[in-house]
Protein backbone atom coordinates (compact mmCIF):
# COMPACT_ATOMS: atom_id res chain seq x y z
CA UNK A 1 0.00 0.00 0.00
CA UNK A 2 1.29 3.06 -0.86
CA UNK A 3 1.29 6.40 1.34
CA UNK A 4 1.60 9.90 1.03
CA UNK A 5 3.96 11.57 3.37
CA UNK A 6 3.92 15.45 4.57
CA UNK A 7 6.08 16.01 1.27
CA UNK A 8 3.84 14.22 -0.91
CA UNK A 9 5.99 11.18 -1.39
CA UNK A 10 5.00 7.79 -1.59
CA UNK A 11 5.89 5.81 1.27
CA UNK A 12 5.67 2.08 2.15
CA UNK A 13 3.43 0.72 4.78
CA UNK A 14 3.89 -2.87 5.71
CA UNK A 15 0.59 -3.23 8.03
CA UNK A 16 -2.48 -0.90 8.68
CA UNK A 17 -4.41 -1.98 11.10
CA UNK A 18 -5.91 1.27 12.27
CA UNK A 19 -6.39 2.45 8.49
CA UNK A 20 -10.05 3.66 8.04
CA UNK A 21 -9.70 4.52 4.45
CA UNK A 22 -7.26 3.70 1.65
CA UNK A 23 -6.92 5.20 -1.89
CA UNK A 24 -4.85 4.14 -4.12
CA UNK A 25 -3.80 5.34 -7.40
CA UNK A 26 -7.47 6.83 -7.74
CA UNK A 27 -8.47 8.84 -11.10
CA UNK A 28 -11.01 9.97 -12.74
CA UNK A 29 -11.63 11.12 -16.22
CA UNK A 30 -14.89 12.89 -17.89
CA UNK A 31 -15.84 12.94 -21.20
CA UNK A 32 -16.05 16.67 -22.87
CA UNK A 33 -16.23 18.28 -26.15
CA UNK A 34 -18.58 17.62 -28.84
CA UNK A 35 -19.54 13.88 -28.83
CA UNK A 36 -17.71 13.12 -25.44
CA UNK A 37 -14.73 12.39 -27.48
CA UNK A 38 -11.86 14.38 -25.64
CA UNK A 39 -11.54 13.88 -21.48
CA UNK A 40 -10.76 16.14 -18.62
CA UNK A 41 -8.98 14.36 -15.93
CA UNK A 42 -10.67 15.48 -12.65
CA UNK A 43 -8.60 13.40 -10.15
CA UNK A 44 -5.08 12.20 -11.06
CA UNK A 45 -4.11 9.09 -9.28
CA UNK A 46 -4.50 10.12 -5.79
CA UNK A 47 -3.12 7.96 -2.80
CA UNK A 48 -3.75 8.48 0.26
CA UNK A 49 -5.39 6.95 3.77
CA UNK A 50 -7.29 8.42 6.61
CA UNK A 51 -6.35 6.76 10.00
CA UNK A 52 -9.14 5.66 12.25
CA UNK A 53 -10.47 7.58 14.54
CA UNK A 54 -8.41 10.77 13.36
CA UNK A 55 -10.25 14.10 12.15
CA UNK A 56 -9.14 14.22 8.22
CA UNK A 57 -9.42 17.53 6.49
CA UNK A 58 -9.43 17.47 2.83
CA UNK A 59 -8.23 20.62 2.25
CA UNK A 60 -8.20 23.15 -1.89
CA UNK A 61 -9.55 25.44 -3.76
CA UNK A 62 -12.75 24.85 -5.75
CA UNK A 63 -12.53 22.78 -8.73
CA UNK A 64 -9.66 20.95 -6.93
CA UNK A 65 -10.84 17.24 -7.09
CA UNK A 66 -12.06 17.31 -3.31
CA UNK A 67 -15.94 16.79 -4.26
CA UNK A 68 -14.93 14.14 -6.94
CA UNK A 69 -12.59 11.88 -4.46
CA UNK A 70 -15.59 12.14 -1.64
CA UNK A 71 -18.04 11.11 -4.36
CA UNK A 72 -15.62 8.43 -5.93
CA UNK A 73 -15.62 7.36 -2.07
CA UNK A 74 -19.52 6.97 -1.94
CA UNK A 75 -20.10 5.07 -5.80
CA UNK A 76 -21.80 8.32 -7.05
CA UNK A 77 -19.32 8.83 -9.52
CA UNK A 78 -17.00 5.71 -10.82
CA UNK A 79 -13.47 5.52 -11.01
CA UNK A 80 -11.34 5.88 -14.33
CA UNK A 81 -8.72 4.11 -12.56
CA UNK A 82 -7.25 3.09 -9.02
CA UNK A 83 -9.01 1.32 -5.74
CA UNK A 84 -9.72 2.72 -2.35
CA UNK A 85 -11.03 1.09 0.49
CA UNK A 86 -13.42 2.09 3.62
CA UNK A 87 -12.75 0.01 6.93
CA UNK A 88 -11.12 -2.72 4.85
CA UNK A 89 -14.11 -2.68 1.96
CA UNK A 90 -14.11 -1.72 -1.46
CA UNK A 91 -16.34 0.96 -2.25
CA UNK A 92 -18.50 -1.54 -4.73
CA UNK A 93 -19.74 -2.94 -1.92
CA UNK A 94 -22.97 -1.42 -0.53
CA UNK A 95 -22.65 -3.29 2.76
CA UNK A 96 -20.06 -1.04 3.81
CA UNK A 97 -22.57 1.69 3.79
CA UNK A 98 -24.37 0.53 6.77
CA UNK A 99 -20.92 2.12 8.94
CA UNK A 100 -20.84 5.51 6.15
CA UNK A 101 -22.49 9.08 7.27
CA UNK A 102 -22.38 11.24 3.70
CA UNK A 103 -23.26 14.75 3.87
CA UNK A 104 -23.20 15.97 -0.02
CA UNK A 105 -22.01 19.20 -0.83
CA UNK A 106 -25.02 22.23 -1.01
CA UNK A 107 -27.26 19.24 0.42
CA UNK A 108 -30.81 19.31 -0.81
CA UNK A 109 -33.40 16.61 0.40
CA UNK A 110 -37.38 16.34 -0.14
CA UNK A 111 -38.88 19.31 -0.23
CA UNK A 112 -42.34 17.54 0.67
CA UNK A 113 -41.08 15.76 3.78
CA UNK A 114 -40.25 17.66 7.37
CA UNK A 115 -36.87 17.07 9.22
CA UNK A 116 -38.25 14.57 10.89
CA UNK A 117 -39.96 12.41 8.33
CA UNK A 118 -36.75 12.66 6.34
CA UNK A 119 -35.14 11.52 9.03
CA UNK A 120 -36.95 8.65 10.08
CA UNK A 121 -37.20 7.78 6.15
CA UNK A 122 -33.25 7.56 5.64
CA UNK A 123 -32.96 5.78 9.05
CA UNK A 124 -35.02 2.90 7.53
CA UNK A 125 -32.51 1.84 5.49
CA UNK A 126 -30.88 1.23 8.23
CA UNK A 127 -33.02 -1.60 9.16
CA UNK A 128 -33.98 0.40 12.68
CA UNK A 129 -37.10 -0.36 14.83
CA UNK A 130 -39.66 2.15 14.97
CA UNK A 131 -38.50 3.06 18.72
CA UNK A 132 -35.18 3.17 17.55
CA UNK A 133 -35.94 5.16 14.89
CA UNK A 134 -38.13 7.79 16.81
CA UNK A 135 -35.69 8.16 19.63
CA UNK A 136 -32.97 8.23 17.23
CA UNK A 137 -34.29 11.19 15.18
CA UNK A 138 -35.35 13.60 18.32
CA UNK A 139 -31.91 13.02 19.43
CA UNK A 140 -30.16 14.07 16.61
CA UNK A 141 -33.01 16.91 15.64
CA UNK A 142 -31.91 18.19 18.95
CA UNK A 143 -28.08 17.74 18.32
CA UNK A 144 -28.32 20.09 15.36
CA UNK A 145 -30.50 22.47 17.36
CA UNK A 146 -33.43 22.23 14.77
CA UNK A 147 -35.64 20.17 17.72
CA UNK A 148 -38.31 22.97 17.69
CA UNK A 149 -38.65 22.60 13.50
CA UNK A 150 -38.48 19.00 13.07
CA UNK A 151 -42.28 19.01 11.81
CA UNK A 152 -41.86 21.64 9.11
CA UNK A 153 -41.61 21.00 5.64
CA UNK A 154 -37.92 21.07 4.19
CA UNK A 155 -39.11 23.73 1.61
CA UNK A 156 -39.68 26.37 4.32
CA UNK A 157 -36.09 25.75 5.59
CA UNK A 158 -33.20 27.92 4.54
CA UNK A 159 -29.86 26.68 3.23
CA UNK A 160 -28.02 26.67 6.75
CA UNK A 161 -30.66 24.30 8.10
CA UNK A 162 -30.52 21.79 5.42
CA UNK A 163 -26.83 22.19 5.98
CA UNK A 164 -27.90 20.81 9.84
CA UNK A 165 -30.36 18.76 8.41
CA UNK A 166 -27.92 17.06 6.26
CA UNK A 167 -25.72 16.32 9.00
CA UNK A 168 -28.30 14.88 11.09
CA UNK A 169 -28.99 12.28 8.36
CA UNK A 170 -24.79 11.86 7.85
CA UNK A 171 -24.45 10.85 11.46
CA UNK A 172 -28.19 9.24 11.88
CA UNK A 173 -27.30 5.45 11.96
CA UNK A 174 -23.67 6.28 14.42
CA UNK A 175 -21.38 5.40 11.34
CA UNK A 176 -18.02 4.39 12.11
CA UNK A 177 -16.63 6.71 9.44
CA UNK A 178 -18.38 10.25 8.32
CA UNK A 179 -17.46 11.62 5.31
CA UNK A 180 -18.77 15.44 4.99
CA UNK A 181 -18.29 17.71 1.99
CA UNK A 182 -18.13 20.88 2.89
CA UNK A 183 -19.60 20.78 5.73
CA UNK A 184 -19.32 24.37 6.91
CA UNK A 185 -21.35 26.18 4.11
CA UNK A 186 -23.88 28.20 4.32
CA UNK A 187 -23.41 28.07 8.19
CA UNK A 188 -23.62 31.24 10.20
CA UNK A 189 -20.92 31.78 12.59
CA UNK A 190 -23.30 30.25 15.60
CA UNK A 191 -24.08 27.11 13.47
CA UNK A 192 -20.09 26.54 12.08
CA UNK A 193 -19.15 26.46 15.87
CA UNK A 194 -21.88 23.87 16.26
CA UNK A 195 -20.60 21.72 13.31
CA UNK A 196 -17.21 21.60 15.02
CA UNK A 197 -19.00 20.84 18.39
CA UNK A 198 -20.42 18.28 16.75
CA UNK A 199 -17.23 16.64 14.46
CA UNK A 200 -15.14 16.79 17.93
CA UNK A 201 -18.07 14.79 19.79
CA UNK A 202 -17.21 12.31 16.92
CA UNK A 203 -13.79 12.30 17.19
CA UNK A 204 -14.39 11.99 21.50
CA UNK A 205 -16.33 8.71 20.25
CA UNK A 206 -13.59 7.44 18.68
CA UNK A 207 -14.97 8.06 14.69
CA UNK A 208 -13.14 8.67 11.86
CA UNK A 209 -13.87 12.49 10.46
CA UNK A 210 -12.88 13.31 6.85
CA UNK A 211 -14.00 16.41 5.71
CA UNK A 212 -13.18 19.07 2.97
CA UNK A 213 -13.12 22.65 3.02
CA UNK A 214 -11.24 25.75 1.77
CA UNK A 215 -11.54 27.41 4.85
CA UNK A 216 -8.16 27.22 6.36
CA UNK A 217 -9.37 27.60 10.28
CA UNK A 218 -11.76 25.01 10.13
CA UNK A 219 -9.01 22.52 9.43
CA UNK A 220 -6.72 23.97 11.72
CA UNK A 221 -8.89 24.15 14.55
CA UNK A 222 -10.31 20.14 14.05
CA UNK A 223 -7.89 18.52 12.12
CA UNK A 224 -5.04 16.09 13.03
CA UNK A 225 -4.11 15.84 9.39
CA UNK A 226 -4.75 17.62 6.57
CA UNK A 227 -4.31 16.30 2.72
CA UNK A 228 -4.15 19.14 0.67
CA UNK A 229 -5.62 18.32 -3.29
CA UNK A 230 -4.80 21.31 -6.25
CA UNK A 231 -5.70 20.69 -9.51
CA UNK A 232 -6.39 17.39 -9.13
CA UNK A 233 -3.61 16.11 -7.30
CA UNK A 234 -2.19 15.16 -3.73
CA UNK A 235 0.35 17.68 -3.04
CA UNK A 236 0.91 16.56 0.74
CA UNK A 237 -0.68 15.48 3.70
CA UNK A 238 0.31 16.33 7.39
CA UNK A 239 -0.28 18.07 10.61
CA UNK A 240 -2.33 21.63 9.33
CA UNK A 241 1.19 23.37 11.02
CA UNK A 242 2.96 21.51 8.66
CA UNK A 243 1.50 22.19 6.05
CA UNK A 244 1.17 26.45 5.99
CA UNK A 245 4.48 26.30 7.92
CA UNK A 246 5.87 25.20 4.47
CA UNK A 247 5.87 28.82 3.36
CA UNK A 248 6.49 30.91 6.44
CA UNK A 249 7.47 33.99 5.37
CA UNK A 250 9.97 35.75 7.62
CA UNK A 251 8.67 38.39 10.80
CA UNK A 252 6.65 41.13 11.11
CA UNK A 253 7.03 43.95 13.20
CA UNK A 254 4.92 46.44 14.60
CA UNK A 255 6.27 49.93 16.04
CA UNK A 256 5.32 53.63 16.53
CA UNK A 257 7.77 56.30 16.26
CA UNK A 258 8.30 58.82 19.19
CA UNK A 259 9.33 62.05 18.15
CA UNK A 260 11.31 62.88 15.16
CA UNK A 261 11.07 59.88 12.32
CA UNK A 262 14.10 61.61 10.77
CA UNK A 263 16.41 58.61 12.95
CA UNK A 264 14.92 55.69 11.35
CA UNK A 265 14.53 56.98 8.30
CA UNK A 266 15.63 54.43 6.17
CA UNK A 267 13.65 51.69 8.24
CA UNK A 268 10.46 53.61 7.89
CA UNK A 269 10.98 54.00 4.06
CA UNK A 270 10.94 50.21 3.66
CA UNK A 271 7.38 50.40 6.22
CA UNK A 272 3.42 50.63 5.64
CA UNK A 273 2.07 53.53 7.69
CA UNK A 274 -1.00 53.06 9.68
CA UNK A 275 -2.17 56.05 11.75
CA UNK A 276 0.50 56.48 14.09
CA UNK A 277 1.51 52.77 13.59
CA UNK A 278 3.53 51.49 11.29
CA UNK A 279 4.51 47.41 9.81
CA UNK A 280 7.71 46.78 8.41
CA UNK A 281 8.38 43.18 6.97
CA UNK A 282 11.72 41.71 7.32
CA UNK A 283 13.29 38.54 7.07
CA UNK A 284 14.37 36.14 10.01
CA UNK A 285 17.62 36.40 10.15
CA UNK A 286 17.75 40.16 9.78
CA UNK A 287 15.38 40.27 13.18
CA UNK A 288 17.37 41.49 15.95
CA UNK A 289 19.46 43.94 13.57
CA UNK A 290 16.30 46.05 12.51
CA UNK A 291 14.83 45.26 16.45
CA UNK A 292 18.06 46.95 17.74
CA UNK A 293 18.35 49.62 14.82
CA UNK A 294 14.22 50.77 15.68
CA UNK A 295 15.35 51.08 19.61
CA UNK A 296 17.95 52.81 18.85
CA UNK A 297 15.78 55.43 16.81
CA UNK A 298 13.20 56.01 19.50
CA UNK A 299 10.65 53.44 18.09
CA UNK A 300 8.13 51.64 20.35
CA UNK A 301 7.94 48.31 19.13
CA UNK A 302 4.64 46.81 19.64
CA UNK A 303 4.68 42.96 18.79
CA UNK A 304 6.92 40.58 16.52
CA UNK A 305 5.28 37.90 14.44
CA UNK A 306 6.41 35.64 12.63
CA UNK A 307 4.28 35.74 8.82
CA UNK A 308 3.23 32.31 7.49
CA UNK A 309 1.34 31.92 4.33
CA UNK A 310 -2.17 31.61 4.37
CA UNK A 311 -3.82 28.76 3.01
CA UNK A 312 -5.26 30.83 -0.24
CA UNK A 313 -1.78 31.74 -0.63
CA UNK A 314 -0.36 28.38 -0.75
CA UNK A 315 -3.10 27.55 -2.97
CA UNK A 316 -2.06 29.89 -5.28
CA UNK A 317 1.32 29.67 -5.39
CA UNK A 318 0.39 25.81 -6.07
CA UNK A 319 -1.80 26.98 -8.97
CA UNK A 320 0.27 29.14 -9.92
CA UNK A 321 3.30 26.36 -10.35
CA UNK A 322 1.19 23.99 -12.09
CA UNK A 323 0.20 27.08 -14.70
CA UNK A 324 3.76 27.65 -15.15
CA UNK A 325 4.13 23.98 -15.23
CA UNK A 326 1.65 23.80 -18.15
CA UNK A 327 2.98 26.35 -20.06
CA UNK A 328 6.45 25.06 -20.14
CA UNK A 329 5.25 21.82 -21.18
CA UNK A 330 2.96 23.50 -24.27
CA UNK A 331 6.18 25.52 -25.18
CA UNK A 332 7.87 22.20 -25.03
CA UNK A 333 5.52 20.39 -26.89
CA UNK A 334 5.30 23.15 -30.13
CA UNK B 1 -36.56 -5.95 -1.74
CA UNK B 2 -37.93 -4.34 1.83
CA UNK B 3 -35.14 -1.10 0.43
CA UNK B 4 -37.38 -0.94 -2.36
CA UNK B 5 -40.74 -0.92 -0.90
CA UNK B 6 -39.45 2.04 1.60
CA UNK B 7 -38.62 3.79 -1.69
CA UNK B 8 -41.50 2.88 -2.99
CA UNK B 9 -43.76 4.12 -0.16
CA UNK B 10 -41.88 7.69 -0.11
CA UNK B 11 -42.56 7.79 -3.52
CA UNK B 12 -46.08 7.60 -2.83
CA UNK B 13 -46.10 10.13 -0.54
CA UNK B 14 -44.54 12.32 -2.76
CA UNK B 15 -47.37 11.75 -5.24
CA UNK B 16 -49.55 12.27 -3.05
CA UNK B 17 -48.07 15.32 -1.36
CA UNK B 18 -47.53 16.90 -4.85
CA UNK B 19 -51.01 16.71 -5.32
CA UNK B 20 -51.23 14.20 -7.96
CA UNK B 21 -54.19 12.79 -7.04
CA UNK B 22 -55.78 16.44 -7.48
CA UNK B 23 -56.49 14.76 -10.98
CA UNK B 24 -59.45 13.12 -9.67
CA UNK B 25 -61.41 16.48 -9.08
CA UNK B 26 -61.49 17.30 -12.55
CA UNK B 27 -62.52 13.36 -12.93
CA UNK B 28 -65.11 13.56 -10.80
CA UNK B 29 -66.73 16.47 -12.51
CA UNK B 30 -66.39 15.31 -16.06
CA UNK B 31 -68.22 12.26 -14.88
CA UNK B 32 -70.99 14.22 -13.36
CA UNK B 33 -71.52 16.52 -16.35
CA UNK B 34 -70.96 13.14 -18.38
CA UNK B 35 -73.88 11.78 -16.63
CA UNK B 36 -76.06 14.97 -16.74
CA UNK B 37 -75.68 15.60 -20.44
CA UNK B 38 -75.65 11.56 -21.71
CA UNK B 39 -79.20 11.61 -20.24
CA UNK B 40 -80.14 14.49 -22.72
CA UNK B 41 -78.58 13.88 -25.78
CA UNK B 42 -78.22 9.81 -26.20
CA UNK B 43 -81.30 7.85 -25.97
CA UNK B 44 -80.59 4.47 -25.22
CA UNK B 45 -76.50 4.55 -25.67
CA UNK B 46 -76.28 6.10 -22.14
CA UNK B 47 -74.17 3.19 -20.57
CA UNK B 48 -72.28 2.88 -23.62
CA UNK B 49 -71.44 6.21 -23.91
CA UNK B 50 -70.41 6.86 -19.83
CA UNK B 51 -68.36 3.95 -20.15
CA UNK B 52 -66.46 4.58 -22.85
CA UNK B 53 -66.00 8.51 -21.69
CA UNK B 54 -65.52 7.30 -18.62
CA UNK B 55 -62.62 4.73 -19.49
CA UNK B 56 -61.24 7.19 -22.16
CA UNK B 57 -60.84 9.73 -19.17
CA UNK B 58 -59.01 7.13 -16.99
CA UNK B 59 -56.48 6.22 -19.52
CA UNK B 60 -55.39 9.27 -20.99
CA UNK B 61 -55.03 11.01 -17.15
CA UNK B 62 -53.19 7.64 -16.04
CA UNK B 63 -51.02 7.84 -19.14
CA UNK B 64 -50.28 11.74 -18.95
CA UNK B 65 -49.28 11.08 -15.02
CA UNK B 66 -47.39 7.96 -16.09
CA UNK B 67 -45.51 9.30 -18.46
CA UNK B 68 -44.49 12.81 -17.63
CA UNK B 69 -44.78 11.94 -13.83
CA UNK B 70 -42.39 8.67 -14.52
CA UNK B 71 -39.86 10.58 -16.50
CA UNK B 72 -39.44 13.01 -13.28
CA UNK B 73 -38.89 9.68 -10.84
CA UNK B 74 -35.10 9.69 -11.85
CA UNK B 75 -34.09 12.92 -13.21
CA UNK B 76 -36.12 15.28 -10.95
CA UNK B 77 -33.49 13.30 -7.52
CA UNK B 78 -30.53 13.63 -9.90
CA UNK B 79 -31.22 17.18 -10.37
CA UNK B 80 -32.00 18.20 -7.28
CA UNK B 81 -29.63 15.83 -6.06
CA UNK B 82 -31.93 14.35 -3.61
CA UNK B 83 -30.51 11.36 -4.83
CA UNK B 84 -26.82 11.70 -2.99
CA UNK B 85 -27.84 10.93 0.80
CA UNK B 86 -30.22 8.27 -0.01
CA UNK B 87 -27.40 6.33 -2.04
CA UNK B 88 -24.86 7.44 0.59
CA UNK B 89 -27.75 4.64 2.70
CA UNK B 90 -27.22 0.81 2.08
CA UNK B 91 -29.48 0.99 -1.09
CA UNK B 92 -28.37 -0.70 -4.32
CA UNK B 93 -29.29 1.19 -7.21
CA UNK B 94 -31.51 -1.32 -8.94
CA UNK B 95 -33.21 -1.64 -5.45
CA UNK B 96 -33.84 2.42 -6.06
CA UNK B 97 -35.15 1.87 -9.69
CA UNK B 98 -37.63 -0.92 -8.57
CA UNK B 99 -38.74 1.53 -5.51
CA UNK B 100 -39.51 4.71 -7.92
CA UNK B 101 -41.07 2.10 -10.38
CA UNK B 102 -43.61 0.81 -7.41
CA UNK B 103 -44.47 3.60 -5.74
CA UNK B 104 -45.41 5.38 -9.15
CA UNK B 105 -47.43 2.35 -9.87
CA UNK B 106 -49.26 2.00 -6.47
CA UNK B 107 -50.12 5.79 -7.08
CA UNK B 108 -51.34 5.20 -10.37
CA UNK B 109 -53.76 2.23 -9.46
CA UNK B 110 -55.41 3.84 -6.49
CA UNK B 111 -55.84 7.05 -8.99
CA UNK B 112 -57.14 4.31 -11.37
CA UNK B 113 -59.33 2.33 -8.96
CA UNK B 114 -60.65 5.82 -7.52
CA UNK B 115 -61.81 6.84 -11.18
CA UNK B 116 -63.20 3.33 -12.12
CA UNK B 117 -65.70 3.80 -8.61
CA UNK B 118 -66.95 7.10 -10.36
CA UNK B 119 -67.47 5.37 -13.83
CA UNK B 120 -69.48 2.88 -11.71
CA UNK B 121 -71.46 6.11 -10.20
CA UNK B 122 -72.03 8.14 -12.90
CA UNK B 123 -73.03 4.16 -14.72
CA UNK B 124 -75.36 4.00 -11.37
CA UNK B 125 -77.05 7.30 -11.79
CA UNK B 126 -77.80 6.87 -15.51
CA UNK B 127 -79.50 3.63 -15.26
CA UNK B 128 -80.33 3.27 -11.69
CA UNK B 129 -78.75 -0.40 -11.40
CA UNK B 130 -75.30 -2.53 -12.09
CA UNK B 131 -75.10 -5.69 -13.83
CA UNK B 132 -73.25 -8.65 -13.59
CA UNK B 133 -71.56 -7.76 -17.15
CA UNK B 134 -70.35 -4.44 -15.65
CA UNK B 135 -67.57 -6.81 -14.13
CA UNK B 136 -65.98 -5.97 -17.89
CA UNK B 137 -65.33 -2.15 -16.57
CA UNK B 138 -63.06 -3.64 -13.81
CA UNK B 139 -61.23 -6.13 -16.12
CA UNK B 140 -60.96 -3.04 -19.02
CA UNK B 141 -59.52 -0.79 -15.34
CA UNK B 142 -57.26 -3.92 -14.60
CA UNK B 143 -55.88 -3.66 -18.50
CA UNK B 144 -55.36 -0.08 -18.23
CA UNK B 145 -53.22 -0.30 -14.84
CA UNK B 146 -51.09 -2.71 -16.11
CA UNK B 147 -51.09 -0.59 -19.68
CA UNK B 148 -49.67 1.96 -17.23
CA UNK B 149 -46.92 0.18 -15.51
CA UNK B 150 -45.83 -0.47 -18.84
CA UNK B 151 -45.42 3.37 -19.67
CA UNK B 152 -44.10 3.65 -16.05
CA UNK B 153 -41.60 1.22 -17.07
CA UNK B 154 -40.63 3.01 -20.09
CA UNK B 155 -40.25 6.32 -18.93
CA UNK B 156 -37.92 5.08 -16.22
CA UNK B 157 -35.77 3.44 -18.69
CA UNK B 158 -35.40 6.13 -20.94
CA UNK B 159 -34.90 9.14 -18.12
CA UNK B 160 -32.09 6.81 -17.00
CA UNK B 161 -30.25 7.88 -19.53
CA UNK B 162 -31.30 10.80 -21.69
CA UNK B 163 -32.93 14.57 -20.96
CA UNK B 164 -36.21 14.44 -19.51
CA UNK B 165 -38.17 16.42 -22.78
CA UNK B 166 -36.20 12.84 -24.90
CA UNK B 167 -37.37 10.74 -22.47
CA UNK B 168 -41.45 12.17 -22.81
CA UNK B 169 -41.26 11.99 -26.87
CA UNK B 170 -39.94 8.48 -26.86
CA UNK B 171 -42.18 7.18 -24.01
CA UNK B 172 -45.03 8.73 -25.92
CA UNK B 173 -43.91 7.15 -29.32
CA UNK B 174 -43.41 4.03 -27.96
CA UNK B 175 -46.86 4.34 -26.71
CA UNK B 176 -48.40 5.29 -29.58
CA UNK B 177 -46.40 2.81 -31.79
CA UNK B 178 -47.14 -0.09 -29.63
CA UNK B 179 -51.16 1.07 -30.25
CA UNK B 180 -50.38 -0.39 -34.40
CA UNK B 181 -48.47 -3.68 -33.40
CA UNK B 182 -51.27 -5.86 -35.36
CA UNK B 183 -51.07 -3.80 -38.40
CA UNK B 184 -47.23 -4.16 -38.20
CA UNK B 185 -47.82 -8.19 -38.04
CA UNK B 186 -50.00 -8.22 -41.14
CA UNK B 187 -47.98 -5.33 -43.19
CA UNK B 188 -46.40 -8.06 -45.17
CA UNK B 189 -49.83 -8.38 -47.49
CA UNK B 190 -49.12 -4.64 -48.33
CA UNK B 191 -45.72 -4.62 -49.20
CA UNK B 192 -44.00 -6.75 -51.75
CA UNK B 193 -40.58 -6.19 -49.91
CA UNK B 194 -40.19 -9.32 -48.14
CA UNK B 195 -37.56 -7.75 -46.06
CA UNK B 196 -39.06 -4.54 -45.37
CA UNK B 197 -42.22 -7.06 -44.09
CA UNK B 198 -39.63 -9.45 -42.09
CA UNK B 199 -38.71 -6.08 -40.28
CA UNK B 200 -41.59 -4.79 -39.38
CA UNK B 201 -42.53 -8.26 -37.76
CA UNK B 202 -39.89 -8.09 -35.80
CA UNK B 203 -39.93 -5.00 -34.49
CA UNK B 204 -44.05 -5.58 -33.98
CA UNK B 205 -42.62 -8.21 -31.36
CA UNK B 206 -39.98 -6.11 -30.02
CA UNK B 207 -42.37 -2.78 -29.13
CA UNK B 208 -44.64 -3.01 -25.98
CA UNK B 209 -48.10 -4.27 -27.32
CA UNK B 210 -50.37 -1.72 -26.30
CA UNK B 211 -53.36 -2.77 -28.58
CA UNK B 212 -54.13 -5.62 -26.30
CA UNK B 213 -54.81 -3.87 -23.24
CA UNK B 214 -57.58 -1.94 -25.00
CA UNK B 215 -61.17 -3.98 -24.17
CA UNK B 216 -62.77 -0.46 -23.92
CA UNK B 217 -65.42 -1.34 -26.69
CA UNK B 218 -65.99 -5.06 -25.11
CA UNK B 219 -66.56 -3.06 -21.89
CA UNK B 220 -68.99 -0.73 -23.43
CA UNK B 221 -71.04 -2.79 -24.61
CA UNK B 222 -70.65 -5.73 -21.76
CA UNK B 223 -69.59 -8.38 -23.23
CA UNK B 224 -67.17 -10.54 -22.20
CA UNK B 225 -63.52 -10.53 -22.04
CA UNK B 226 -61.68 -14.19 -22.14
CA UNK B 227 -60.00 -15.35 -19.42
CA UNK B 228 -57.17 -16.42 -21.29
CA UNK B 229 -56.34 -12.42 -22.45
CA UNK B 230 -57.05 -11.39 -18.87
CA UNK B 231 -53.83 -14.65 -18.06
CA UNK B 232 -51.60 -13.28 -21.49
CA UNK B 233 -51.86 -9.58 -20.56
CA UNK B 234 -50.95 -10.09 -16.99
CA UNK B 235 -48.04 -12.07 -18.32
CA UNK B 236 -46.85 -10.10 -20.78
CA UNK B 237 -46.86 -6.66 -18.32
CA UNK B 238 -45.14 -8.36 -16.21
CA UNK B 239 -42.45 -9.99 -18.11
CA UNK B 240 -41.76 -6.57 -20.19
CA UNK B 241 -42.00 -4.90 -17.34
CA UNK B 242 -39.29 -7.14 -16.04
CA UNK B 243 -37.06 -6.93 -18.68
CA UNK B 244 -37.18 -2.89 -19.33
CA UNK B 245 -36.76 -2.69 -15.32
CA UNK B 246 -33.47 -5.22 -15.48
CA UNK B 247 -32.46 -2.84 -18.47
CA UNK B 248 -32.73 0.33 -16.75
CA UNK B 249 -31.28 -0.86 -13.40
CA UNK B 250 -28.26 -1.84 -15.40
CA UNK B 251 -27.65 1.66 -17.25
CA UNK B 252 -28.62 3.35 -13.93
CA UNK B 253 -25.90 1.22 -11.80
CA UNK B 254 -23.10 2.31 -14.32
CA UNK B 255 -24.59 6.08 -14.96
CA UNK B 256 -21.94 8.92 -12.80
CA UNK B 257 -24.09 11.17 -11.25
CA UNK B 258 -23.19 14.83 -11.60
Amino acid sequence: MKLVDAGGEPTKNESMPGVAIEIENLTKDYPTGFLNLKTRRSLDALTMQVEAGEVFGFLGPNGAGKSTTIKLLMSLIFPTAGTARILGKPISDIGMHQDIGYLPEQPYFYDYLTASELLDYFARFHDLKEADRRERVAKMLKKVGLETAGKIQLRKYSKGMLQRVGLAQAILHEPQVVILDEPMSGLDPLGRREVRDIILELKNEGKTVMFSTHILSDAEMLCDRVGVIVGGKLRGTGAPGEIVGIAAQGMEILFELRGDAGAAAALVNKATRTGNRYRMHVEEQELYAVIEQLRSAGAKILSVTQVKATLEEYFLHLVEADRAQAAAVEVYGK
Amino acid sequence: MKRAAVVALNTFREAVRDRVLYNLVFFALLMIAAAILVGQISIGIEETVIVTLGLSAVSVIGLLIAIFIGVGLVSKEMDKRTLYALLAKPVRRWEFIVGKFGGLVLTLAINTAAMAAGVFVALYYVRHSLQRSDLTILIAVYFIVLKLALVVALALLFSSFTTPLLAILYTAGLYIAGQFVEEMRTFQSLTGSHALASFTKWLSYLLPNFENFNVMAIAAHGRSVPASLILQNTLYAVLYCGIVLSATAVIFSRRNLK
